[in-house]
């Protein structure tokens, strides 16, 4: 490992001070001069006609401000910022998204009144005094069943509640592989509904300011550019210059905190209607309710194969639940983040997709850690799993067998993806060795002696972040660009700040990209500070989701670095009389080739900011770029994840007792950090695989495991010692070569486990099991099994 | 939550007189009520913090066995040395409850009072056969524990102190609902002079006493004679994170546990 803080250096994080401290400035922590305070009344109901609203007695409630509901909402809905297109052409059901409820609400949780008052009790307690009249309908829950013939309805002009009907791929030759297949295998897949859960739960300040008609939104976000726009130009028609969002330190997102949300427009608005600043700040049932929820697909997959197990042809057919409403990215997570990665690491030459995206009655479904991929993966990884023991071919071999060649790349795959780089036989030698996949029938002897069942899994998986390029997904529906952001400020006497449009909110970039441009322009890294989050102060930039950071936000660095050093080589070509042509610049050096004249970039910018003796008929002074990146693919990295498994027959209780990430996610700038990273992800991987689900009641509607009481989240001890690794090979068409790293634990793991608590359970009869395999499932599935074995 | 009056006295007798308040309620570690309030799935009018009564705090050997005050933390019963000499189980047990935060406010006179179905304590104190000193009378636990959140205690009736006999052996095994770490199943398992008592919680309504282990392990205290012995599943509790048939799988299992851990 490379010493200092440059490229490859484990530097600690910068950020972690302040974090361990106590001294994060959190979004619950900024309070603003004459700041009143916002509780939103929700709906009890998962659908009912509201009949009336009755604020009268709550309007004389103590310290209460204003009350206000969808009768006063004036302004704009949510909108949805991906269109996707049915299989007809016709464009997705997009239904009316208001911040406070009009006629109905959909779902337990929607807004139906917002309480401003002088203090969070008063809101509250004047919020038990509105009278709200429902008249409760039946709702639609659950996904599998929600497009069937007479189901109720949650949008009259969603037909069987299809938002859209989608495909990919093409079907003709993959019904032709299908014909001349020696062996089909299927299976029917549920990839269950999980919450969030970040830490800090979403929390919005709105401010109004009078005298400048300027309004300023503190909001807990992964992109405040995209919400300045969204909630800008579209809900509360606020041109950009007259509205700034900060979003501040932000505890945690996973995806969650992309979204445009009701409540970040309710407060601004508010701010504006009061005059006064309005906080809210959700409380964790509130979190639980509202938060964009993940994942929540039905599917049915088959594989056809030859007579040797090799892949002819992939069928799918998933339902997708998209909750009541479209939210911000919902659309296109089942479709360009899902089904384009049934390619995986396999070499299957046809592929057909169809994705149905469904409303229901619950909370919104979108994007989660991972965002498609762990659902692709998970319907993959299971379902070669599957073909292996029906065919009998190890299941090892069988993926070797149809892995995509090292030598293939760049590797079309049938479904739209082209893969740049990567070697899927090293990162699965590099995992089968370090788990001693080899010794495993030993071991699993060992366990059986004691009386516990042994099993081992895998997972040979890949992913696409970064995604881009704009004209590509513009083309796929996007309505966004999705480049980056960074500008580099290098100040008269040498320090540097760095401006960048993504968002850090526990990745830890104050640490990477201080590492990136300290490396890069040779300047310390203590001297380097990275600036985010305040649309006022950063360049626009779509924020941090998709593990794009440094793959986008990253290059878009070195591109302003880039610009940089050609500016300031033209400077020290002046001042060293030369020509710029025989300028060098290297750790911080500028020197002129052949001889031993030098000068330090701070010798440059303070020239830049001085210009005594400058080329200013030529060059303007300072010592600022700004670059934006918009990359020419996604980036895929991929890997092999292998868990060993023990479960207790008597309790069900499944034990991991090693796991296995190798990865190759590219170019690694802070190795610590990408070990943080991977052992988050693999966190959040076990709490899908084996803890975490939302579950609905399916006649009523309401949230059953809306606490952590019922919602199993995963502890420490719930997660093992990792061994993890890197197998590095780079992107091919970004500056950096990187890849990303963020989402690996969580889209590679659940498979891996779940093969795993099959592999044990195999001699007992088990065939299939639901994520998450609680010890309870494992249990009954036991139970099953042996009366089965019994008739 | 929603306002009330606060008092601390510091006295039994005192606490007793704040408590005739209507809607008046007593708090001691408050590891249930407070959640509650901050739900506003409660409304009283007064608490009556009993934290401030030296009488109801402290431990002492006494008669052979335990004598523990109300007002101790799980967190003390766990770490006291007399508690872990006479009965290693119930400082086992005690310092299994809840999480450290819950180990260092909670109380056993709370958790008693409350009776949560899925608490620890009252199976420890219907296993051990303890008996329950109030300001007004002793109760043994076999007429105690009246189900779900219900106990004997009547109005301004406070527990003071709960005494546990030096069982000959004692082991305490529970599986946690993976959720709340609340038990799932927990089953306390004691050889006593007068036979042999298993009283199971989180299983059913609330604690009980499974008559099943109690005549297989009054045979033969042994691990293989719990796992063995099927409990009835008629009664159990049956929700997201376990039928009731699960659960009497589970109760065998922890018996068995139990037995296997019993000191």
């Amino acid at each position: 490992m490379p010493e200092g803080t440059g490229i490859g250096a484990s530097v600690k994080r910068k950020e972690d001070f302040r974090f361990l401290t106590g001294r994060g400035t959190y979004t619950d922590d900024i309070n603003r001069p004459g700041q009143t305070y916002a509780y939103i009344l929700r709906s009890p109901h998962a659908a009912a006609d509201i009949v009336k609203i009755d604020t009268s007695k709550a309007a004389k409630a103590p310290g209460v401000v204003a009350i206000l509901t969808g009768a006063d909402y004036d302004k704009g809905g949510l909108p949805a910022g991906w269109q996707i297109h049915s299989k007809d052409g016709s464009p997705m059901i997009e239904p009316p998204h208001f911040p406070l409820c009009k006629d109905k609400v959909r779902h337990v949780g929607d807004q139906v009144a917002l309480v401003v008052a002088e203090t969070y009790a008063q809101a509250r307690d004047a919020a038990e005094l509105i009278d709200v009249t429902y008249k409760e309908t039946t709702p639609v829950v659950s996904v599998a069943d929600a497009d069937k013939p007479g189901q109720p309805q949650v949008w009259p002009e969603a037909k069987n509640n299809v938002c859209y009907d989608w495909h990919i791929g093409d079907k003709a030759a993959t019904d032709a592989a299908f014909a001349k297949a020696a062996h089909v295998t299927k299976i029917d897949l549920v990839n269950q509904r999980l919450i969030p859960n970040a830490m800090e739960p979403r929390a919005a300040v709105g401010d109004f300011d009078r005298a400048t008609g300027e309004f300023t939104l503190y909001t807990t976000s992964q992109n405040p550019h995209v919400i300045r726009l969204l909630m800008g130009a579209f809900v509360l028609q606020i041109p950009e210059s007259k509205l700034r969002v900060v979003a501040p330190d932000v505890g945690g997102g996973f995806g969650s905190k992309i979204f445009h949300y009701a409540e970040e427009a309710l407060v601004t608005w508010a701010a504006g209607k009061v005059e006064r600043p309005v906080k809210w700040t959700a409380e964790r049932s509130e979190s639980f309710l509202t938060d964009a929820h993940g994942r929540d697909h039905a599917s049915h997959a088959e594989l056809a194969m030859d007579k040797d197990g090799k892949f002819l042809g992939l069928r799918v057919a998933t339902k997708a639940n998209m909750g009541a409403y479209l939210s911000t990215f919902a659309p296109c997570v089942p479709t360009y983040l899902y089904a384009t990665l049934l390619a995986g690491v396999y070499s299957t030459p046809a592929i057909y997709a169809e994705v149905k995206a469904l409303f229901t009655n619950t909370a919104v479904v979108d994007a989660y850690r991972g965002a498609g991929r762990p659902e692709a993966t998970y319907l993959l990884e299971r379902l070669v799993e599957k073909a292996a023991r029906e065919t009998g071919i190890d299941r090892v071999e069988i993926r070797r067998k149809n892995f995509i060649p090292t030598n293939a790349f760049p590797y079309q795959t049938p479904v739209a993806l082209q893969y740049d780089s990567g070697d899927y036989f090293a990162t699965l030698d590099m995992a089968l060795k370090m788990a001693d996949w080899a010794g495993f029938e030993k071991r699993r002897a060992d366990s059986k002696a004691k009386g516990k069942l042994r099993g081992i899994g895998i997972s040979t998986y890949i992913e696409a972040c970064g995604i881009a390029p704009s004209a590509v997904v513009g083309s796929l529906g996007a309505r966004a660009g999705l480049y980056e952001s960074g500008s580099i400020r290098v100040h008269p006497t040498g320090s540097v700040t760095v401006f960048t449009g993504t968002h850090s909110h526990g990745q830890g970039h104050e640490t990477t990209f201080a590492q990136l441009v300290s490396e890069g322009l040779g300047i310390p890294i203590e001297n380097v500070e990275v600036s985010h989050g305040d649309t006022n102060k950063i360049p626009f930039g779509m924020g941090t989701y998709g593990s794009r950071s440094l793959a986008v936000g990253g290059s878009a660095l070195v591109k302003a670095m880039d610009k940089i050093i050609a500016k300031a080589k033209r400077i020290a070509a002046h001042l060293m009389e030369a020509s710029v042509a025989d300028i060098e610049f290297k750790d911080g050096k500028f020197t002129v080739v052949g001889t031993d004249k030098v000068k330090t970039i701070g010798e440059i910018a303070l020239t830049a900011y001085v210009p005594h003796n400058y080329p200013i008929t030529e060059l303007e002074p300072g010592l600022e770029e700004t670059a934006f990146y918009d990359p020419l693919n996604f980036t895929y990295p991929g890997g092999c994840h292998i868990c060993e498994v023990e479960i207790d027959p008597d309790t069900g209780q499944t034990t991991i007792l090693k796991f296995t990430a190798v990865d190759d996610i590219g170019r690694v700038i802070n190795p610590m950090i990408v070990e943080g990273q991977v052992h988050g992800g693999v966190a959040q991987g076990i709490g899908q695989a084996l803890l975490e689900a939302a579950a609905y009641d399916n006649e009523s509607g309401q949230l059953l495991t809306g606490s952590y009481m019922d919602y199993a989240m995963p502890r420490a001890d719930d997660v093992p010692n990792i061994a993890v690794a890197n197998h590095v090979t780079l992107c091919t068409h970004n500056p950096l070569g990187a890849k990303g790293v963020g989402e690996v634990g969580a889209i590679g793991l659940p498979p891996a486990v779940i093969n795993a608590v099959l592999d044990a359970l195999r001699p007992v009869g088990v065939e299939d099991i639901t994520m998450p395999a609680t010890p309870y499932k494992v249990w009954s599935a036991m139970q099953s099994a042996s009366k089965k074995a019994a008739e | 939550m929603h306002n009330f009056t606060y008092s601390r006295p510091a006295s039994v007798a005192d606490a007793v007189k704040a408590l005739g308040a209507a809607d008046a309620r007593p708090i001691s570690g408050g590891q249930t009520l407070l959640p509650t309030l901050r739900a506003r799935l409660a409304e009283p009018s007064a608490l009556v913090d009993l934290g401030g009564i030296a009488e109801l705090k402290g431990i002492k050997a006494e008669a052979g066995g335990i004598t523990i005050g109300a007002g101790t933390t799980h967190a003390e019963v766990a770490a006291s040395a007399d508690v872990k000499k006479t009965i290693p189980a119930l400082a086992a047990l005690a310092a299994g409850i809840g999480d450290r935060q819950v180990r260092n406010r909670g109380t056993i006179g709370g958790s008693l009072a409350n009776n949560d179905p899925a608490a620890d304590y009252p199976a420890a104190a219907l296993g051990l056969g303890a008996t329950i000193r109030t300001n007004k009378r002793e109760i043994k636990a076999d007429d105690f524990f009246k189900g779900m959140f219900e106990t004997a205690l009547g109005d301004g009736e406070i527990i003071t102190a709960v005494h546990f006999p030096k069982p000959e052996k004692a082991g305490y095994a529970k599986f946690r609902q993976p959720a709340s770490r609340f038990c799932l199943v927990g089953v306390l398992v004691a050889k006593t002079a007068g036979g042999v008592r298993v009283a199971v919680t989180g299983a059913g309504p609330g604690v009980y006493r499974s008559k099943e282990l109690e005549a297989a392990l009054g045979s033969s205290f042994s691990a293989d004679a719990a796992k063995k012995t099927k409990v009835s599943s008629s009664g159990l509790n049956n929700d997201l994170h376990g039928s009731a048939e699960y659960r009497a799988a589970l109760v065998s299992a922890m018996a068995a546990q139990a037995v296997g851990s019993a000191g």
